[in-house]
Order: C-alpha cells, then structure tokens, then sequence
C-alpha cells in the first residue's frame, strides 16, 4: 500500500507544480495579486509531497519492499543499510527522484527568503521553476515510475551498481545534483527579467550567491567523481574526457563564466544581455547533461539503461525549455541591455576575454561529446573524438584565462587602474614563474609538461599571493579581505594548484603493468614494491581477492598496501586499488588477475603507479570550491536592506550544509 | 537577428538529437554484429552440472544444431526468461543446452529444481573462462549452433516470445534447409 502513496504524492506535487507554473505567471502578466500569491504555498506545497514520495522510496528499501520492481532491481538482503538508502539515487527513476526534490528544495529556500524583491517579480521566478518541476514530475511518472510494482514479489532482489558502493560515490550524485539543479535560480531570473522586460541590478546582486554555490557544489561534485575514478576503475586516470564527465564540465565551465559575467552586471550594470545568455545556457547544459546521461543517445562507460520514449521525452522538454528560452531572449534581450562603457583594457575587457574562452571551451567539449553522433548523422562512419583533441583545444582556449587570470584584481572597472601596478604583478609573478620553471626544467630532465605546468601554476599562484600582500599591507586589519574578495582570491589560487597538479602529474607519472610472483620486488620511483602474495577476504555482500605489497624506499618500509578484486554477489567483479596518499606523491596499486587462475598462490598481474601531485588536481578544486561558497557569504549580498539581512543569511549557511 | 543565432545554433542541436533517438531505435546499440557469427564456436570442453565426470566438447556435439543458453541462478533476467524456456523449449525444434555461468553447482541445481529444468543438457563453467571465449559479456545470452559446429544467431538478454518468433524459428528454419 505504502508505495500507491509515493505514487500519489507524485500526482499531487505535479498538480501543484502546475499551480505553481501556470497561476503566478498569468498572475505577473495581469496583475492580479491573488494569482501570484500562488505561488508561494503552492511551492511549499509541491516540496512536502515530492519529500514524501522520496520517504517513501527510502522507506521501501530501508524494509526490503522487493516488491517495487526499482527496489528489487537495485538491492538486495545483504546490502548494508547506507547503501540500500544511497540506493534511492543509485539508478535511473531514483535519480529523477533525487533531482526534483533538491530542484524543490531550492524553490522553497528561494521562496522564503525573497521577501524583499518585488511580487511580480518573483512570482514569475517561482513560475518559471514550477514549469521545470512540471517537466520532470511528468517525465518520471509517464516513462520512470520509481513505485512501479513487481508482482509476484521475487524473494530477494538485485543489486545496488557495485561502482555506487563506495561512501564516496554515495554522495557524488546528490552534491552534482545541487550544483546542476542550482543554475535553475539564475535561469529562472533571467527569464523572469525577460518576461518583465526589465533586469534590475539590484536583482543581479541577490541572484549572484545563488550562482555561486551552485557553482561550488558542481565543483564539488565533479572533484569527487573524478576521485572515484581515480581510487575505483584501477587505471589511475582521473579524467577521460568520457561524454558523461562532459556533461557536468559544460555547465562548469559556463557556470564559471557566468559567475563573473553577474559581477559586471552587478557592479557595472554592463553585459546584462550576456549575463541573461549564459544564465540560459549554464542551465540547459545542466538539462543536456541530463538528457546525455539518461536518453542513451550516446553510449559511454556509464552506460544507463536506455528507452527511445525516455530519450524522446527529455527532448521534448529541452527544446520547449530551452528553445522557448532561447526565442524570448531574442525577442526580449533588446530591452533589458545596456549599462557603461568600459575602456579597452579594463576589469570588464578581462573578464569579457576571460567568458569567451570559458564559452568557447564549454562548445568545444559539447562539439566533440556530439562528434559520434554527427558522424553517424553525416553518414561518415563510426568517428569519435578522444583525449588529444580535447587536451589540446582546451588547452589552448585556458591559456589566455592563465595569462590574464594575476591582472584580474588589478584592474578597474571600466579602465585599467594604475599602470605601474599591472607592470608589477607581470615583472614579479613572471620572473618567479620564469626562475620556477628552469629550476623545473633541471630537476625534471626538460620535460615539457612539467615546465609549462610549474611556471602557470607559480604565475597564477603567486599573482594571487602578490595581491593577497598588497591588500595585508595596505588595508587596515578586519576590512583586508571582505568574503566575496577572499573566495575570488582562494578560487584563482585554485586554479594555480590544479595546474600545478594536471601538469606535473601528467609529465612525471611513472605506471608498469608487470607479473609478480610472491617475494618478488619492483623498484619504480625510488619506491620498492614488495608482492607478499594474496589471499581471500570477505565484505557483507562481495568476496574477494587482497593482495599485499610492502612498500620501501632506501630500505626503509613506509607502507603496506592491500588492493582488492571484489566479486560482488550477483557477479559483478569490482577492483579497489589500494592508495597510499601524499602531498608530493601517490603511490597506487591495483591487483589484476593471476597468471594462473589454478594457483592464486603463485604470480599475480599488478599495476604499480608512482603519480607525483595527483592530490593537488583535487586539492585545487575543492579550492575553487571554497572559493565559491566564501564569496556567496559576503555581507554585501545580504544587506541590501535591513529586512533582507537575516533571512539571506540564513540561505547561505543553509546551503552549504545542504 | 544576431540574437536568434543562438536559437538556431540549438534548433540544429535539437535535429541532431531527434536523429540520435531515431537512430538508435533503428540500430540496437546491443547489437554489435559478433565477430563470432558464422565463425566455428570455440573448442569448449565443460563438464555436466548433475555429473562433473563427463565432458561434453564442442567435437562430441557436433552433427545436429543446437541452441546454448547461458544462465545463472544469481541472474535476475534468467528469471524472467526461464518460463518462456520451460514453454517453448520443446517446441523450437533444436535441443536446448544450458550453460550455467560462474556459478556454484548447488545453487544451480536447487534454482532449476525450484523453476523447472528446459534443457536437455546443462554444462557448467564455474570460473567464466569458456565463457569468456564466447564472448559472453552477461547472463542470459543464446547461441545457435549448427550441425558443424558453427555459431549462426546469438542474442544477448533474455529470449521473449517475440524475439523467438522473428529472430530464432527464422534462423532455425534456415538450418533445417540447409540439412541435407
């Protein structure tokens, strides 16, 4: 019985989505009051059941309910409790699910604290976000009904995707969910803006820490799925390049540019044409990625069950969203552009540079995920586009962002600031980024990667530090770094990090696939591998192999590693590679197969990795991160008016616990 | 008008997509044509899930079609195949071998005796090695072979009604022509 009830909690949020979308919107348009007063109740409406529905799937896998086919399919008795409750979002239906209850958790958050805008415009905000909720509470009860029933009733059910169960991937769905789901707070502004025919700056100023967490939990997210990959899938890369990573990268990579774009519009009150773009953009590549992952259009190490009449939903969906966005911005954009005009080298040139890399960069990324697909359109065969195209293009369109990304604090609105400043920052960031990269070049035998990757990082890192000192120096104590400039600085020193990390690790990565027979031993790195054999081990629903290898350097033991072949109960084979982590280097184990399977005690296959500065890759994102969650606490977001002081920051705290 | 671009730029996404879907409705993105099609299935020898002694070899089996289900107790889609094995496997026309996949004897035997037993014959690869020469990347999966000893048909996932009506009895006709 207790899943009908999901079922009809599902019903009742899209009605009240429909309220929600449809009232408030006609409301705006009419002005009458009483329709848009809507929109609000019929938001916190929609959110109580869509919480209901989601407890009630909880609640069914917490009590072996098999008799939901999505709980039979995705668990099992031998499951551990946290996992069974990660498996509420560990497939297709369930993630649906996941997305639109934190789309409604964002609506509520955005409902309550918006007191201080003007009724008609956030009615039509919280219109526009009931519209998206109407598409996807119809998308999962017309093609992804998480309550289906499966009778009769199996005794006892499948399995949670092995690669879910590891605690770190258990929260990398809902984190990248919050950041995908959170562009839909500017989006709906720009769109409400478009409809209103007017974009105050005032509004910009409020929809920016919205902005910004997104963009910190997509950050977030993308660095724990790239984590994953790195600890799980054995190889020990950290990106592929694969068409789902694209997925969340685009909106990254436009999300970053946005981020910037909504300063100038702030500040400036320049660029709000584009701001309003990239608003619509950042979120329907969020809907891209979606309809990627979910239609199968294109098929990809995380291959999802695909369905045409899924596949030809989302696509109804995303050219009525994004089209219809994208034709009212034509339509609309003329009357909502203007501001000052800014000098050839200023703060706004910079960023303006700095947006059409970003953008260009996102279109290169969705250009080659499509390739296959335009091959197949174009009738030239089966072609795809790998590694090389991606490193290098994207390599490229970063360098003018590296270049300019020291002079950034600089610079001034609307002119270039004092000129003996600039020359400076590139006397001083560029000589220590020089000196840096010979020192490189002695220490690493010339190699190339790890030139370029020690003088970007040391310009970005110590551009940043140079005005870090000049703000402690010339500021007096408590007024040095307001938030919003700290999270800016953190997030640029980030950047400085993960390239130091990217480059070096790519440059000094030392991997060997070699066999070893037991008390045999391998030297890579100056680090001894010792294999002393495997035996068998067991989890609460997998069996295993565990290998030990004892690691020395000069003699000296440092570790002892024990990389795993997991064979999970229904016959999924998993390996978890054992990891010894370090500030300047990673050593990295994964254990193959024997040579012989009739004797597990004799030689092994195992690949031994000594990767230098991989952690910095991460490290650096999580700063970027910070970097974005910091700037979003400014007071200056928050007291706007005395009446908006509390509950905005409230919001903020609110959501980076969330 | 410069600012249409955009929505034109997504127009073409969009046709590029509805390609896509159609695309793949035309093409299963299962069926990648198996190199093993029309090649001789490998030189398995397994031995009999009820009698481990005895082998039976892709040589010993040779002179008549038959049919190799690969199925494991611990496979949900076995599940949902198997009744439409117990009903139909008479009446195919070829003997319907099983191949019990990675998979521990007992819990085979206490499945099929719990879900009924189709196959005239069952083999049991208990490691997935053979298996792994057939190419079989999941349970269940189906190979037709023929009186030579060559794989004609394979289907990956479960066999349906459907499936049998228009994919297997075709195939299998085709045999029965070719007998002499």
């Amino acid at each position: 019985m207790t899943p009908e009830l999901g079922q009809l909690a599902l019903i009742l949020a899209l009605l009240l989505a429909l309220a929600q979308g449809v009232l408030p919107l006609i409301g705006a348009w009419r002005g009458n009051r009483a329709l848009m007063a809507v929109a609000r109740p019929a938001a916190a409406g929609q959110a109580v059941f869509v919480a209901l529905a989601f407890g009630v799937l909880s609640w069914a896998f917490l009590h072996f309910d098999f008799s939901v086919r999505y709980v039979a399919d995705n668990s099992n008795l031998a499951l551990p409790w946290y996992y069974r409750l990660a498996a509420v979002w560990g497939a297709h239906e369930g993630s649906l699910l996941l997305w639109i209850f934190i789309l409604n958790v964002w609506t509520v958050a955005l409902a309550a604290l918006s007191r201080n805008l003007p009724e008609v415009f956030i009615s039509r905000v919280l219109g526009v976000l009931g519209l998206v909720a109407v598409g996807f509470l119809a998308f999962i009860l017309f093609t992804s009904n998480p309550f289906e029933r499966l009778l009769p009733m199996p005794p006892d059910g499948g399995d949670l995707n092995p690669v879910l169960q590891d605690p770190g991937m258990t929260f990398h769905p809902p984190v990248l969910y919050m950041g995908y789901v959170g562009f839909s707070v500017a989006f709906a502004f720009s769109i409400a803006a478009l409809l209103g025919g007017e974009l105050e700056q005032a509004w910009v100023r409020w929809a920016r820490p919205w902005t910004n967490v997104a963009w910190g939990f997509l950050s977030a997210g993308i660095v724990a799925g790239s984590w994953w990959a790195y600890a799980e899938l054995g190889w020990g890369g950290w990106w592929f390049w694969d068409p789902v990573e694209n997925a969340s990268f685009m909106p990254w990579l436009v999300g970053a540019a946005l981020i910037h774009a909504q300063a100038v519009t702030e500040k400036r009150g320049s660029l709000r044409a584009w701001t309003i773009l990239l608003s619509i953009f950042a979120f329907s590549l969020s809907l891209l990625g979606t309809f990627l992952v979910r239609s199968g259009v294109l098929t990809s190490v995380h291959a999802f069950a695909s369905d045409p009449r899924r596949g030809l939903f989302i696509l109804c969906f995303l050219a009525v969203v994004v089209g219809g966005s994208l034709l009212l911005y034509a339509l609309r954009a003329p009357k909502v552009a203007g501001g000052k005009p800014f000098r050839v080298i200023s703060r706004e040139t910079a960023i303006l540079i700095g947006n059409l890399m970003l953008t260009v960069a996102a279109a290169m990324v969705l250009l080659g995920t499509l390739f296959p697909l335009i091959g197949d359109a174009l009738n030239l065969g089966k072609i795809s586009v790998g590694p090389p195209y991606f490193g290098f293009l994207f390599t490229l369109l970063m360098m003018p962002v590296v270049l300019l990304l020291p002079f950034g604090p600089y610079l001034r609105w609307g002119s270039k600031g004092e000129t003996t400043l600039l020359k400076q920052v590139l006397w001083r960031a560029g000589l220590a980024a020089v000196a840096c990269a010979i020192a490189a070049a002695f220490v690493t035998g010339w190699q190339m990667k790890a030139i370029a990757g020690t003088a970007a990082a040391v310009w970005c890192g110590v551009g940043t530090l140079l005005y870090v000192i000049k703000r402690w120096r010339e500021m007096p104590a408590g007024r040095r770094y307001p938030a919003e400039m700290a999270g800016m600085l953190l997030a640029h020193f980030g950047v400085g990090v993960f390239l130091a990390g990217v480059l070096l690790t790519e440059a000094l990565s030392v991997e060997r696939d070699v066999r070893m027979a037991p008390g045999q031993s391998q030297s890579i790195g100056g680090y001894d591998f010792r294999f002393d054999g495997v035996h068998v081990t067991e989890g609460p629903n997998w069996h295993g192999d565990q290998g030990v290898v004892t690691v020395s350097r000069n003699g000296r033991e440092i570790a002892v590693m024990h990389p795993q072949k997991r064979t999970y109960t229904r016959g999924q084979v998993q390996t978890e590679s054992a990891i010894d982590p370090g500030v300047t280097r990673d050593l990295y184990v994964a254990l193959g197969e024997p040579m012989d399977r009739k004797d597990p005690e004799g030689a092994w296959a195992l690949r031994l990795y000594h990767k230098p500065f991989v952690r910095w890759i991460w490290a650096g994102g999580l700063l970027m991160m910070l970097g974005g969650f910091f700037s979003a606490a400014d007071r200056r977001f928050r007291t706007q008016r005395v009446a908006a002081t509390e509950p905005v920051a409230a919001a903020v705290t609110q959501e980076s616990r969330a | 008008m410069s600012r249409l671009i955009p929505f034109f730029g997504f127009l073409l996404l969009v046709a590029l997509f509805g390609f896509g879907i159609w695309w793949n409705t035309q093409h299963d993105q299962r069926e990648v044509p198996s190199p093993l099609i029309n090649k001789p299935a490998p030189a398995y020898a397994l031995p009999k899930l009820d009698d481990p002694a005895q082998t039976v070899s892709r040589a010993s089996m040779l002179g008549k079609p038959y049919l190799i289900n690969v199925f494991a107790s611990w496979c949900i889609a076995c599940g949902e195949e198997h009744p439409i094995l117990m009903s139909e496997a008479q009446r195919i026309g070829v003997p319907l071998i099983g191949y019990n996949y990675k998979d521990e004897p007992d819990d085979a035997k206490a499945w099929l005796a719990r879900h009924g037993n189709p196959y005239s014959l069952i083999i049991a690869d208990r490691e997935g090695r053979t298996a792994i020469d057939f190419g079989v990347y999941g349970a269940p999966e189906s190979f037709l072979v023929d009186a030579k000893g060559v794989i004609r048909y394979k289907r990956i996932g479960p066999l349906t009604p459907e499936v049998i009506e228009k994919e297997l009895k075709p195939a299998i006709a085709v045999l029965a022509k070719e007998a002499p």
